[in-house]
């Protein structure tokens, strides 16, 4: 096993930074305007950025702090800022999230607001404000998104009766995961709290009149009364570095958590599956075992052209390694698993997703940004390559197929609906990476084949 | 009707003909607008981005560095070094005890490896605050490494787009006046702000070649280190995109006396007229001007066919043109003149008032002009009045997408060559592909009963 790089200096990093996650997982929440609190910057850079994956428009406010702010405070332009955005966009609730210049310049955002309040006695139409600590010099884009939804929980959830709803915290997936999560829990007739979810607000129709706050999103009542639900599950392996949504939900309201993986391939699905149905006490719905089976029938067919495959996944954390998972047990060779993120758990997390499947582990890296990647990469002769969009520069110089997987994807349209999760995710999945493999075949070979 | 604009924003919009032209402009972002502006740093990093030779280090959180990384479609014709994304990903420890040591030595690994000509350090609002003295340890770098390494004052939260251009401008003009310039031609220009989005720099100087005019330093696109420092030699500043690089050309008369023209190559009017200018420019010698004449009669000789056929579906047509520069803002009204569109709103992030007043002078009666407009606003100015197509950015384009209308990108992350004649059709081409889809039967805004 080589050394593990350790340069001083990043480039080309994997990894977003903690005020986006927090972007993203507030816009999935009923009538919520994220809110960041900081420069005019942040919020336009990032707006960008999700608008080029998602092709959707995200409206994030900012208090668009200048200089004389950032010496003497942020409070005024925060305050002026959420008058200005709730006249404007009428929320049912503001999520602000701090950045890396408000953090350092000691703005207490809970005091703030508790000031606010008190001296306007609450917005007009009383919109909910929740605020959750996102500086950007400590953790990625992931930890910012965990941390809202744990702060939404913190925050909004109450003593409620018990109900029989299950609380489900997915993560970062794609708006077509959160689709299938809704059909799935429908399917096994149970009530859902999904938090956040993105399948409406950053996926929707198109619209005859722009709406100020897409329609979708968490409901905000169902937030408040997650307390009495029946249990809690919540995907991350990785989990667990801060406190999360699960966590709180169990410490303060006694509601049973279950942490598992992103349910990609059929291992971890399974797991899923099974939770769910211990959890619900109904078998798993029949047409679930076709789409299992036929999953099982196509991994038969195609498992060929994948076996022994090399290669080479990078990202989230938690997406990685669900995707490692899948890989695993198709037959394809992880070689390296290589993420910006630092939860301390990537390495164990992979090891528990490919035991009994892999005789040989992979490399496992966390820290790591793709200049990193390139060079564990030399020597390795990957086959292929999986992982949101921005690998594609090494793709190309190592003219292997690039899986695009995750968030973002900027050079192709729709990644909002690609499907990762469940049985159908996993067929799609499936599909996709013995099609790349056969393509290069194909395009490599002198003959033109066109039967293969 | 509820009132679109917030009301500390309504002097930034006018509506010509209804009252005497007046508005208010180049004031901060207002709090709680969702501005459609960036920062400082953006305001720097999209004009320095280009240079390919030079090491470009984002000295701060992650977030800075990873959401500029190959954003601009800005190209070169040898070293691609400004394609790469450097940061120094700040850590909380950074933040506590200061980072000038960490950046000092990711600044000598990143030169020893990458051998770049000059290195610019960018500061961000992080460093502005925990008070790195970015001057000093660029002082010392530059001495152990023999090659200039200059920092720009870029912190987010001082000032908006505008003092990011100013601050790019400070570190090129360290450059300039450092190398020799003894065998540059008397008919010389520097091309200062075009980016070379999409190879649109080589086409500029093919023009000037032609006309026998020798190019001394690209500023910014497709641009070398060694030409920049050289550029002191030249006769005369061509000055695009005013906004960006017209504070390096007034420095540059002051200190060296070269005089300066304001251009665009944006549509066959302006492009024309900007060759008659440099040639008028010389007029010691008459054949340039000759030559200038000849360079444009061949190229709208080939362009002036498919441009009728063009303009035969799209006129009558009507636009709307949001950009972040109002220089251009100008030669767009021209160019849909130029195939019998009509511009119905127009409007510009950085304008001037001197910028206002030329639009309310050239756009025709009831159109609105608006400055540092945000999401609802546009959708609002976009239902007004009907529009067919949105010329703007990234962040316009799901707005004018989510409502049914047509969108022609006309940033710096376009692939499209949109400057010069050639430009001139690709830009129609590009209009005439949105206009004249057949998806609009299917929107909600043209066929009530659907999508919805």
């Amino acid at each position: 096993m080589t050394k593990m790089p350790n340069y001083i200096s990043t480039t080309n990093a994997c990894k977003l930074c903690k005020p986006l996650g927090a972007s993203v997982a507030f816009r999935g929440m009923e009538g919520t305007v994220p809110y960041l609190h900081g420069s005019q910057g942040c919020a336009t850079y990032m707006r960008r950025y999700i608008i080029s994956h998602f092709n959707e428009p995200i409206d994030i406010a900012s208090s668009s702090l200048s200089e004389k702010h950032a010496v003497y405070g942020g409070a005024a332009n925060l305050k002026l800022g959420l008058i200005n955005v709730n006249k404007k966009y009428e929320p049912k609730m503001i999520g602000i999230a701090t950045t890396c210049l408000t953090e350092t310049i000691g703005d207490d955002v809970p005091m703030i607001l508790k000031e606010f309040a008190k001296e306007t006695g609450g917005l007009k139409g009383n919109p909910l404000l929740v605020n959750v600590s996102t500086p950007s010099y400590s953790g990625t884009h992931m930890e910012g998104f965990h941390a809202t939804v744990a702060a939404v929980i913190e925050q909004l959830t109450e003593k409620s009766k018990a109900n029989k709803t299950i609380n489900l915290l997915p993560g970062f997936v794609s708006s077509a995961d959160y689709r299938l999560l809704h059909e799935i829990m429908a399917d096994f007739q149970n009530q859902t709290t999904i938090l956040p979810d993105l399948s409406e607000t950053l996926d929707g129709t198109a619209l005859l009149e722009y709406e100020k706050v897409p329609r979708g999103g968490t409901p905000l009542q169902a937030i408040k009364e997650m307390s009495g639900a029946a249990a809690t599950i919540e995907f991350g392996r990785t989990l667990g570095a801060a406190k999360t949504g699960g966590e709180i939900l169990k410490d303060k309201f006694k509601v049973s958590n279950h942490r598992l993986g992103l349910p990609i391939g059929i291992s971890e699905t399974d797991r899923f599956f099974d939770v769910l149905t211990e959890i619900t006490g109904s078998p798993s719905p029949h047409k679930y075992e076709l789409q299992r089976g036929r999953l099982v029938d196509a991994y038969v067919d195609g498992h060929k052209y994948v076996f022994g495959k090399k290669a080479i996944i990078y990202g989230e954390e938690d997406m990685v390694v669900g995707l490692t998972s899948f890989l695993a047990e198709i037959g394809v060779q992880p070689i390296l698993c290589a993420s910006g993120g630092k939860s301390g758990r990537f390495k164990e997390a992979i090891a528990a997703v490919t035991d009994g499947v892999l005789t040989e582990q992979p490399r496992v890296y966390e820290g790591m940004d793709f200049f990193d990647i390139a060079e564990e990469a030399e020597g390795l002769e990957p086959d292929l390559l999986v992982g949101h969009s921005k690998g594609y520069p090494l793709a190309k110089k190592l003219n292997i197929p690039l899986i695009r997987m995750g968030f973002p994807i900027h050079d192709r349209i729709g990644g909002q609906r690609i499907l990762h999760l469940g049985y159908q995710g996993a067929q799609h999945l499936f599909d996709t990476v013995v099609n790349s493999l056969i393509e290069k075949k194909q395009n490599d070979s002198p003959v033109g084949y066109s039967y293969m | 009707m509820e009132a679109i604009a917030l009301k500390d924003r309504e002097n930034q919009i006018h509506r010509k003909g209804e009252k005497p032209f007046e508005i208010v402009c180049d004031k901060d972002s207002l709090a709680g607008a969702v501005s459609q502006r960036a920062c400082v740093f953006c305001g720097s990093r999209v004009v320095l981005y280009p240079i390919a030779d030079a090491l470009h280090l984002v000295h701060g959180p992650i977030g800075c560095a990873v959401y500029t990384w190959d954003i601009r479609g800005a190209l070169s014709s040898g070293p691609e070094l400004h394609r790469l994304s450097f940061s120094t990903d700040l850590q909380e420890m950074d933040v506590i005890f200061g980072a000038e040591k960490k950046l000092e030595n990711a600044l000598l690994e990143l030169i020893d490896r990458h051998q770049p000509k000059a290195a610019f350090v960018y500061s961000t609002c992080i460093v502005g605050i925990i008070g790195d003295d970015l001057e000093a340890v660029c002082r010392k770098v530059a001495d152990i490494t023999k090659i200039p390494v200059i920092p720009v004052q870029s912190e987010g939260f001082k000032g908006n787009k505008r003092s990011g251009y100013k601050a790019a401008c400070n570190a090129m003009f360290r450059l300039i006046g450092t190398a020799d310039t003894s065998n540059v031609s008397k008919h010389s220009i520097n091309i200062l702000g075009d980016f070379n989005l999409a190879g649109e720099i080589w086409m500029i100087r093919d023009y000037f070649k032609r006309m026998g005019v020798e190019v001394v330093a690209n500023i910014t696109g497709d641009g070398r280190i060694d030409d920049i420092c050289r550029a002191h030699g030249a006769a005369l500043n061509v000055v695009q995109c005013s906004g960006a690089t017209m504070d390096l050309a007034n420095m540059m008369e002051e200190k060296y006396g070269i005089p300066s023209i304001r251009v665009s190559y944006f549509g066959i009017e302006d492009m024309s007229e900007a060759l008659y200018d440099v040639a008028r420019f010389f007029k010691d010698d008459p054949e340039i001007m000759t030559r200038a004449s000849q360079v444009i009669q061949e190229e709208v000789q080939k362009i002036y066919p498919e441009l009728q056929k063009y303009k035969k579906a799209l006129a009558g047509k009507k636009a709307a043109i949001y950009v972040g520069g109002s220089f251009k803002a100008f030669s767009l009204v021209k160019a849909f003149r130029l195939v019998d569109m009509n511009v119905v709103m127009v409007g510009s992030q950085t304008g001037t008032p001197e910028d206002y007043r030329e639009l309310d002078d050239i756009t025709d009666p009831g159109t609105i002009i608006v400055d540092d407009s945000n999401p609802l606003e546009l959708t609002s100015f976009l239902k007004e009045k009907d529009v067919d197509i949105f010329v703007g950015g990234v962040k316009e384009r799901p707005i004018a997408y989510k409502l049914g209308v047509g969108f022609c990108d006309h940033n710096h992350e376009r692939k499209e060559a949109l400057a010069g004649f050639t430009g001139m059709v690709n830009f129609v081409r590009e209009v005439y592909s949105s206009v004249m889809s057949p998806v609009w039967r299917f929107v909600p805004r043209k066929n009530r009963n659907s999508g919805e």
